[in-house]
């Protein structure tokens, strides 16, 4: 870990992050967030998503723009590959949520990070989305998540800051556990 | 408490729903040991003076233990005196029992922090033909079908549930959420020495960074096994028992859904003994215990298998009852004074509760880490012996003025 006099700069603002964790335990109305997005069918197996505004801290919220995202099929399942495929925003997903974590517990522990990087695998059954076998799921069997991690702190603190991302991350969670999903048809 | 009122000559009663150690003679499984050590049983002027002081007590011996302090300190105990509420009046506090009425200036809230087995709302999915228990009404494996078990909840009490099941010839699944793992004995010390000695026991609430989150921590992974072994995870699957993730829901079908965190609670867990033990070594050296204990090691880190499994049919057969050992929660139910926050919690400054005359006793880190232990008993009694008198004594200085 880095000597106490010296302060890690992860660019994450702990400051701001461990204010905003005192209002909300005092306002916890203000902590109900609602993420969202919007899909647009293209042609073929291409959509077009897009994410703007979100609601939180009692009101809409927006991002600064509108943020694009091509999704479609690999040219070996007979598509045109306009964008990644979904289950690759998944696993997008799961690996900027975590490496946000690490940067934000390194900030919070002092902990001055040099560089992270992570390759994520998922394994998957093709069997089950193609209605082959019932036995096999649609999803992934197994994600693995390899990290390298160059920072001022010893291997025990390194390996605590990806655990204790995994703890506090919302697609961690998302991933790991169950969720209600209800899809109706306006 | 009771104890350290007389010293400072308080005039007070205690109230007792049943026996002197109610809990303790009716809500505790039959194998059950102390996890602590005799010799840390201490009490403000009573201790252990048998010649096992590194065994642990059997729930018979708890009782005894407290029963001969309630006596040895002549504490005016109304026992099969239940409490139905407790109210506040302009001086002080109408107490109503099913034995009568008691007003008074003061209250001490001793009533406990595992008074209701936490349930996950979830388990009213789980099919009839599965026997449901939690650690407090478990008693033993002869009361159990014959036939698998899943037992909910890695730390203390599920771990010894799951050993005493599957050593029955009952297979069990353990579901693991977060846990906190540690060996019994370490460098051929019980643990609890080591953190006694080392000053952890003491830790303040008031020094510690976020105490919230340190009451809400889970018990140590501690059993008072007889031949002093650690019983972890690695010892659980060992013998053969299945680990499975926190369990997540229970489907409209009765399907159970675990979570793929297994391994990083394992992780969480095995980091956060290491800092522990890490901890107690620069204690050791520091204060010259190197040459007097054991050499430093480190636990081998704990076994997951590849690919947990997920999910299970639960009225598949495959098990035949289930132990929610999934914590407890205190029942505060007749405290009909605003005193819980919106999560029902008793607001608190170390024991001194937020309404003026009303004390707080026993509760996971309530005023140092050892409060919910009968050795953290002592330090907080005279504590708070000490404020309620303060109190009590600045209320007839200003009726007298």
């Amino acid at each position: 870990m880095a000597d106490a006099s010296s302060i890690a700069n992860n660019g994450v603002n702990v400051a701001a992050l461990v204010a905003a964790r005192e209002e909300l335990t005092k306002a916890p109305a203000a902590a109900q967030f609602k993420w969202r997005a919007a899909c647009e069918w293209k042609d073929g197996t291409h959509s077009h998503s897009t994410v703007e505004g979100f609601y939180g801290l009692g009101q809409e919220q927006h991002h600064k723009k509108t943020f694009i995202f091509d999704a479609d099929h690999p040219e070996l399942f007979a598509s045109e590959d306009k964008g990644a495929t979904p289950v690759e925003y998944v696993l997008v997903g799961l690996a900027s949520c975590l490496t946000a974590g690490i940067a934000a517990v390194a900030q919070y522990r002092n902990i001055q990070l040099r560089s992270v990087t992570a390759t994520l695998e998922g394994d998957m059954d093709l069997q089950g989305i193609l209605g082959i076998d019932d036995d096999v799921r649609n999803g992934f069997g197994g994600i693995k998540v390899t990290y390298k991690i160059d920072a001022d702190a010893k291997r025990e603190d390194i390996e605590a800051l990806v655990a204790q991302s995994q703890k506090r991350s919302a697609v961690y969670d998302i991933v790991t556990n169950p969720t209600n999903v209800t899809v109706v048809v306006d | 408490m009771s104890r350290c009122l007389c010293d400072r000559s308080i005039d007070h009663v205690v109230l007792e729903r049943g026996e002197v150690a109610h809990t303790w003679r009716t809500e505790r499984w039959d194998s059950l040991r102390l996890l602590t050590p005799n010799w840390q049983s201490r009490l403000p002027g009573f201790s252990y003076n048998g010649d096992d002081p590194d065994g642990y007590r059997t729930v018979a011996e708890v009782i005894e233990f407290i029963a001969s302090y309630a006596k040895a300190v002549s504490a005016p105990v109304l026992t099969h005196t239940t409490v139905t509420s407790v109210r506040r009046t302009e001086t002080g506090y109408l107490v109503r029992s099913d034995q009568g009425d008691w007003l008074c200036r003061a209250v001490v809230v001793a009533s406990g922090a595992c008074n209701i087995a936490d349930v996950p709302s979830f388990a009213n999915r789980v099919p009839r033909s599965v026997m449901q228990l939690t650690a407090q009404d478990y008693r033993n494996p002869e009361k159990l079908a014959d036939g698998g078990v899943l037992v909910v909840g890695a730390s203390s009490s599920g771990t010894q549930i799951a050993n005493e099941i599957h050593r029955s010839g009952r297979p069990v699944i353990l579901s693991v959420g977060e846990h906190i793992r540690a060996p019994r004995v370490y460098r051929g010390k019980d643990l609890e020495w080591w953190m006694d000695a080392a000053g952890v026991l003491d830790e303040r609430y008031d020094e510690v960074d976020d105490i919230a989150r340190a009451r809400r921590v889970a018990s140590l992974q501690l059993a008072g096994t007889p031949d002093r072994s650690t019983l972890d995870i690695n010892a659980l699957t060992e013998i053969g028992v299945k680990l499975v993730g926190r369990i997540g829901g229970i489907s409209e079908d009765g399907k159970a859904q675990f979570s793929g965190s297994l391994r990083n609670m394992c992780v969480l867990s095995d980091l956060k003994m290491g800092r522990l033990l890490d901890r107690i070594d620069e204690w050791a050296q520091r204060n010259g215990f190197d040459a007097r204990a054991n050499l430093p090691h480190r636990l081998p880190p704990t076994r997951v298998e590849p690919a947990p499994r997920l999910g299970m049919d639960l009225a598949s057969g495959e098990i035949k009852a289930i132990i929610w050992a999934t914590g407890y929660r205190p029942d505060y139910s007749w405290l009909e004074v605003p005193v819980l926050d919106r999560k029902g919690r008793l607001q608190h400054d170390g024991g001194v509760v937020s309404l003026p005359g009303m004390y707080l006793m026993g509760t996971q880190f309530m005023r140092r880490r050892k409060s919910a232990l009968i050795d953290g008993a002592g330090d907080d009694a005279r504590d708070l012996s000490a404020h309620l008198t303060s109190y009590l004594d600045s209320g007839v200085a200003r009726i007298r003025a």
